[in-house]
């Protein structure tokens, strides 16, 4: 191999990596240091203030833990508003997840036994959402839940409900939002896996006396296994810090830990703060995700 | 070949095969019952009719190989009987129970596919297993099945692996031993060899033929591969745009052709047109534009002198010489435009009825290891042939 090929290599395999450093490492860690220090009543509102290199043992000794231990102590004292907006936040982001994997299971599944000409077509459908302002569509779903809303009025108008039902501002009213607005990013994964399912395989276990409820539960769904946890991972991350949702769409009882960290940041100019309940969310996100592939892999590897 | 095979364990077939065929001929028995009976079985996909109008019956413990080109329905058929497809017409009888209706994972019947379907998410031994758990069997029966199984396709010890740390042929024993697992009353085989090297193909070939009169079962193997065909069935149908045109026995087949078609399908044959010039007794005179005057010993009554035929002669049965043959067989004069080295026998194409007249076949085998053959290219020689070599073929 000659050198220059090397040094090509070396350098496709660099640019990922300095993308991730540029883009994700640094913010990050601007973020923590922003978490290590205090407030101040200063632009930008806390300190210390990095002055040079050389007064970097000042600057690091002015850095230390304290907003983490106020949140620790916090969410520790059991009556803690940021524990139970952690915990409230887990809790929607695993109902839209499950929603969501209920109504795009049986959707990504019709698309990939569509035919083939019709595939695309489907596919446009589910990503034609995204063609309009995430915010316009949030609105538009204020619009319809709300009082004397459209869907009211239908249901009034067929008998089914007496009164409004009153969804705007209530729990429900998210959940409908977030599965809304976070579908695709199930459906798509999904189809992508259902697509490459070798139907031959479904025949063969009816052949061998399987059911069709059967041969999916123990080919199909085994199968798709991959899809629905990417799927579900790309649902449930952003749904835990979701903060639009919950702003437009729910109440004064629907506060997850985004509006929490918006609530710190632009109210009580706690920046520092907010950071680490950022950080804390990132730990509490990544480290479950973390060991479920090291545990994969370690699985993979046993056998 | 299976140690238990060179060293006689597996009894009868081996030893005599020929003794062992001839004496089983249920078809021929009236008071035979069949175990599948197809009766005038209509498939049609959009404006096509992949099955026509077809009946068939197979008998317990029957080899039976479907052959035909791709697109003759052959397929079709073979979904049919495992219930993928449903027949537009007509009746599918197993054991004198009408199934036409009856959904696949009903059906004492099992298939091996083509594609071998492993469950790429479950060990060889889950896949083996995974129709006796739909069975319900208890778990020590289902071991105890499983690896009696495996023992049976030689792949003892290999349970644990996946699919896809196994080899080809490895994949297909395991599809086989899952097919085989629940004791169907029937089997199917999709092009069970189609995937595999010639020299498995040959050995695997036989270990089906022993597995099958070993445990007793009926099968039925669908393929495009004539040898294979012949090598395993006891009898074999070829079929054609959705219409069985012959089913017999492959020595059948292969010596009485039906048709025309079948006698191209099957083998090399030589196909020379011609007119009856006379028919006395069993002796039909036909007179060739190519090849002159053909003599054959057939019995075929219905001939009239001055009918359009064609005689079919296969190229093992021409015997090649420089000189001019005797008296009293059929003989022509040609000359050789092109040897096929085959190896095991050359292929040579004579030129008969001048420049312009028939290129036909004559297999020779290679006998000795000389390598200074007797003929060459432009050789001028002689074709000739018995009475009983030819045969008589309708338009």
């Amino acid at each position: 191999m000659s050198g220059r090929g090397a040094t090509a290599r070396r350098l496709v395999v660099a640019l990922p990596y300095l993308w991730l450093m540029l883009f994700f490492l640094a913010p990050f860690a601007i973020v923590l240091r922003i978490a290590l220090s205090e407030v101040a009543s200063a632009v930008p509102p806390y300190q210390p203030h990095f002055e040079g290199f050389s007064k970097l043992g000042e600057f690091l000794s002015g850095l230390d833990l304290g907003n983490f231990k106020t949140l620790l102590d916090d969410v520790l004292s059991g009556d803690s508003l940021y524990g139970a907006s952690y915990l409230y936040s887990l809790r929607i982001a695993a109902l839209t997840t499950l929603f969501a994997l209920l109504i795009g299971y049986p959707l990504a599944y019709a698309m990939a036994v569509a035919p083939k000409r019709w595939q695309g077509a489907l596919l446009v459908f589910v990503v034609l959402p995204f063609w309009t302002s995430f915010l316009i569509r949030v609105y538009a779903w204020m619009g319809i839940l709300g009082p004397e809303g459209p869907l009211d009025k239908l249901l009034m108008g067929l008998g089914l409900t007496d009164e409004p039902l009153r969804l705007l501002n209530t729990e429900a009213a998210v959940l409908i939002g977030m599965v809304y607005s976070y579908l695709p990013f199930m459906v798509l994964p999904l189809f992508a896996s259902l697509q490459k399912f070798d139907r031959s395989l479904l025949e063969a276990a009816a052949d061998l006396g399987a059911t069709p409820l059967t041969a999916f539960l123990t080919v199909t769904l085994p199968l798709s296994l991959p899809g629905i946890l990417a799927g579900a991972a790309l649902v449930f991350i952003p749904c835990v810090s979701e903060f639009v949702i919950p702003d437009l769409l729910g109440g004064p009882d629907t506060l997850m830990i985004g509006g929490v960290i918006w609530n710190e940041v632009f109210s009580n100019r706690d920046w520092p703060l907010a950071s680490a309940i950022a950080i804390a969310l990132l730990v509490v996100l990544v480290l479950p995700l973390v060991l479920l592939q090291r545990a994969r892999v370690a699985r993979e590897r046993a056998a | 070949m299976s140690e238990a095979a060179r060293t006689g364990a597996v009894p009868a077939r081996k030893a005599s095969p020929g003794s062992v065929r001839r004496a089983f001929q249920p078809w021929n028995d009236p008071a035979a019952k069949p175990l599948v009976s197809f009766r005038n079985v209509v498939k049609r996909f959009g404006n096509v009719t992949a099955v026509d109008d077809l009946s068939l019956s197979l008998y317990p413990r029957e080899f039976f190989a479907l052959l035909g080109p791709s697109g003759c329905g052959k397929t079709t058929l073979m979904r049919m009987l495992a219930g993928f497809e449903t027949p537009d017409a007509g009746e599918i009888l197993l054991d004198g129970v009408d199934i036409t209706k009856v959904p696949p994972h009903r059906r004492p019947i099992n298939m091996m596919f083509q594609s071998y379907a492993l469950f790429p998410h479950l060990s060889v031994a889950d896949n083996v297993a995974y129709g006796l758990r739909r069975e319900g069997l208890p778990k020590p029966e289902i071991t105890r099945r499983v690896e009696e199984m495996l023992a049976l396709v030689k792949l003892d010890g290999l349970g644990k692996r996946r699919p896809d740390q196994l080899s080809g042929g490895q994949r297909q024993r395991v599809a086989l031993a899952r097919s085989l697992a629940k004791r169907p009353k029937l089997l199917l085989l999709d092009e069970p060899m189609a995937a595999l090297d010639r020299k498995l193909r040959e050995a695997t070939q036989f270990e089906l033929m022993d597995l099958q009169s070993e445990l007793g079962l009926t099968f039925m193997v669908v393929t495009h591969d004539q040898d294979e065909a012949m090598t395993m069935a006891d009898r074999m149908a070829v079929m054609s745009h959705g219409k069985l045109v012959q089913i017999g026995p492959p020595d059948v087949i292969y010596e009485a052709p039906a048709t025309r078609y079948v006698a191209e399908f099957v083998g090399d044959i030589n196909i020379i047109e011609g007119r009856v010039a006379s028919v006395a007794g069993d002796l039909v005179t036909v007179e060739s534009a190519t090849a002159g005057t053909v003599e054959l010993d057939e019995e075929a009554p219905s001939l009239k002198p001055g009918e359009a035929i064609f005689v079919g002669l296969r190229p093992e049965k021409i015997t090649l010489s420089h000189d001019e043959p005797g008296q009293g067989v059929n003989k022509v004069a040609g000359e050789i435009w092109d040897i096929g080295y085959l190896g095991d026998f050359t292929m040579v194409q004579v030129m008969v009825g001048g420049e312009g007249g028939q290129l036909l076949k004559v297999a020779l085998a290679n006998r000795t290891r000389r390598i200074a053959r007797p003929f060459a290219w432009e050789d001028k020689v002689w074709l000739s042939w018995d009475v009983e070599a030819g045969l008589v073929l309708p338009p």
